[in-house]
C-alpha cells in the first residue's frame, strides 16, 4: 500500500535518509526507532507525501507519487491516518470537531455516537468541548490518535504517539493499534519506547526497523 | 459550472467554520463592499441619467428647428409669408407654423416678465419648424432664405445642442467605466483581504491538506466568507445610495441638468444588481487567489 524504493531525503544539506526502501502490506506491523534526530519523522513524512523524496520511488496504492496531483494526494491521505508528533489541530474548534474533521473535508456524513464511542475509547468523552490549546500533552496525543483512526484508514502512521502519556494510556493506545492492526490495516509506529515495542510484540508479530547511518534497517531480535 | 460553485460556497454551511474568523479582515472587507457599492449606486444613476438626457436631446434636435424673422415694421408680414412659402416648398419640412402672440409671450417671459409690450416692440417672429424623414438641409435652407428673405434666420439648434448630446453621451460612458472601475478596485481589494486571510491562515491550511482536504475545500471555506462579506456591504451600501438618491431635491426645484440625476422607473430595479454583482466579483477574486496560494504549497 505504501512502497519505497531507494529513496533519498535531505533538507538542503546532505542526505538525512539514503537510498531507504520499504513495503508495508495490508496488516502488517512495524515500529520504526532510531535516536532522536536520525529521521523518524522525515521517513513518516515522506510516506503521506508532505515530502517528497529527492531520489528513489515512493507509491502509494499503487500510484507513484511523482504522477499524483494534488487532488490524487488528498484522496491517499484519506486512506492513511496519521498521529503527527506535534499533533497539527486546528486551535479554534473543540476536540470533537477536530477528532471528526477528516470526516468533515471528506464530506462524508458523522455519526455522533460513533465519535462519542472514539472520544470514550482514547479517554476523551470529558474533553469534547475543550479547545485543543487547553489540552495536556496526552490528551493532545490521544485526540490525534482518535482524528487518525476516525476514516477507518487501511494504514495508520503514528509519530511518537505515546510521548506524553501514562504507561496505562500507552498500553491502551497501543491496544487501539493492536485492534486496528487485527482489522487488516497496516500499522507503523515511530517510537524509542522499547517497553512499548515489547509490550506490542507480546500481541502481535511486529517487526522492528531502525535508522541508522541514513539506512532503514531490521533490527534483531535483541528486543 | 462555476455558478453551482457559487451556489455551493454560499449554501454550504460548514466549510467556513474551518477557517476562523477574523473580525479585522471582515469588518474591512464588509466596509470596502458598501463604500464601492456606494459608489455604484451613484456611477449608475449617472449613467442612466445622462442616457436619458442624450436621447431626449437628441430626438428634439432631430426634430425642430425655428427660423426667426425680423424686419423692419411693416415689412414683417411680408417676409414672414416669403419664409413660410420657402419652407412650404422645402423637402424635410413636414410642417411650419409661426408662433402667435401668446405663445412668444410665454416664451419671453421667463426673461423680461410679464408685462412685456409685445406690440410695440421690434420682437422677431417666430416660425417652428417641424422636420420629417430626413431632416432638411439647413445649408441649403439657410441660402434660399437669404433670397427670399433676408429678414429670416435659421436656428437649427444642432449647433448648441449637438455638443450637449455628445457631452451627455461622454457622461454616460463615463459612468460605465466607473461602474466596471468599482468593480476591478473591489476585485483587487478582496484579492487583497483574501491574501492576508490566506497568509494568516498558513497553519489551518496545513492541516486541513494533512487530513486529506482537497484544494477546493479549502478555497470554498474562504471563498464563502468573502462572498458573504461582499454580498453583505454591498447590499448595506446600495441600500445607503439608494436612499441618498431617493432623497435628492425635486426635479422641479433643482437646477436643470441635476434634475435628471436619479433613477426612472423601472430603473430603480438597476441597483438590485450591485449586491449580487459585488459577491459574483468577491467569489472569483476569492477563488482565484486561494488556488494561487494553495497551488504554491506542497
Ligand atoms: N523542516 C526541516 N528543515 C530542516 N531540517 C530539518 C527539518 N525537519 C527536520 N530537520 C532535521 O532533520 C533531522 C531529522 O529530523 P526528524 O526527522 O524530525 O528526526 P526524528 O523524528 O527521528 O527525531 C534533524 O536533524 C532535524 O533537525
Ligand atoms: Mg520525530
Amino acid at each position: 500500500m505504501i512502497e519505497l524504493k531507494d529513496v533519498s531525503y535531505g533538507y538542503g544539506g546532505s542526505d538525512l535518509l539514503s537510498g531507504v526502501s520499504l513495503s508495508l502490506q495490508p496488516g502488517s506491523f512495524h515500529f520504526l526507532t532510531g535516536p532522536s534526530g536520525s529521521g523518524k519523522t522525515t521517513f513518516l513524512r515522506l510516506c503521506y507525501l508532505d515530502l517528497m523524496a529527492t531520489a528513489g520511488r515512493v507509491e502509494l496504492f499503487g500510484q507513484p507519487a511523482r504522477k499524483m496531483t494534488r487532488d490524487d494526494i488528498a484522496h491517499a491521505r484519506r486512506r492513511i491516518g496519521v498521529v503527527h508528533q506535534d499533533c497539527q489541530f486546528l486551535d479554534h474548534l473543540p476536540v470533537s470537531q477536530n477528532v471528526a474533521l477528516p470526516l468533515e473535508v471528506a464530506g462524508r456524513p458523522e455519526n455522533p455516537a460513533d465519535l462519542e464511542e472514539l472520544l470514550a475509547w482514547v479517554g476523551l468523552a470529558e474533553r469534547a468541548d475543550a479547545l485543543p490549546p487547553e489540552l495536556s500533552g496526552g490528551e493532545r496525543q490521544r485526540a490525534a490518535l482518535a482524528r487518525a483512526v476516525i476514516m477507518s484508514p487501511d494504514v495508520v502512521l503514528a509519530d511518537e504517539p505515546t510521548g506524553n502519556v501514562d504507561w496505562e494510556m500507552s498500553l491502551r493506545l497501543l491496544s487501539l493499534l493492536v485492534e486496528l492492526n487485527r482489522m487488516g490495516k497496516a500499522i507503523l509506529i515511530a517510537t524509542h519506547d522499547l517497553n512499548l515495542i515489547r509490550a506490542a510484540k507480546k500481541q502481535v508479530s511486529a517487526r522492528v526497523l531502525r535508522i541508522r547511518d541514513r539506512q532503514l534497517q531490521l533490527a534483531g531480535a535483541d528486543l | 459550472m462555476r455558478g453551482a460553485g457559487l451556489l455551493a460556497a454560499v449554501l454550504y454551511p460548514r466549510a467556513d467554520r474551518v477557517v476562523p474568523p477574523s473580525g479585522h479582515t471582515a469588518r474591512l472587507t464588509i466596509f470596502t463592499a458598501a463604500a464601492m457599492a456606494f459608489l455604484a449606486v451613484f456611477a449608475l444613476a449617472l449613467s442612466l441619467a445622462t442616457g436619458r438626457l442624450a436621447e431626449r436631446w437628441a430626438s428634439e434636435l432631430a426634430r425642430t428647428a425655428t427660423v426667426r424673422v425680423s424686419a423692419p415694421q411693416g415689412q414683417v408680414e411680408t417676409q414672414l409669408r416669403a419664409a413660410l412659402e420657402v419652407l412650404r416648398t422645402t423637402p424635410g419640412v413636414a410642417s411650419a407654423r409661426v408662433l402667435d402672440e401668446a405663445e412668444e409671450r410665454a416664451l419671453l417671459e421667463p426673461w423680461f416678465g410679464p408685462d412685456l409690450p409685445l406690440d410695440t416692440l421690434p420682437i422677431p417672429k417666430l416660425i417652428e419648424v417641424i422636420e420629417g424623414e430626413p431632416g432638411i438641409d439647413a445649408e441649403g435652407l439657410r441660402l434660399r432664405l437669404r433670397a427670399e428673405a433676408p429678414g429670416a434666420v435659421l436656428d437649427d439648434h444642432t449647433r448648441w445642442r449637438q455638443p450637449l448630446v455628445k457631452a451627455a453621451d461622454r457622461l454616460r460612458m463615463l459612468g460605465l467605466v466607473a461602474i466596471v472601475l468599482i468593480a476591478g478596485a473591489t476585485a483587487a481589494m478582496i484579492t487583497l483581504a483574501a491574501n492576508s486571510a490566506l497568509a494568516a491562515n498558513g497553519q489551518v491550511i496545513r492541516v486541513l491538506r494533512l487530513v486529506g482536504a482537497r484544494d477546493s475545500y479549502i478555497a470554498r471555506a474562504f471563498v464563502r466568507q468573502f462572498t458573504l462579506r461582499a454580498f453583505a456591504g454591498a447590499l448595506a451600501g446600495t441600500v445607503l445610495g439608494v436612499a441618498a438618491i431617493a432623497f435628492l431635491p425635486d426635479a422641479e426645484t433643482a437646477g436643470n441638468f441635476l434634475t435628471g440625476l436619479g433613477f426612472r422607473g423601472a430603473e430603480w430595479l438597476w441597483p438590485l444588481a450591485i449586491a449580487p454583482l459585488a459577491a459574483v466579483v468577491a467569489f472569483v477574486a476569492t477563488r482565484v487567489a486561494a488556488f494561487r496560494v494553495l497551488r504554491s504549497l506542497t
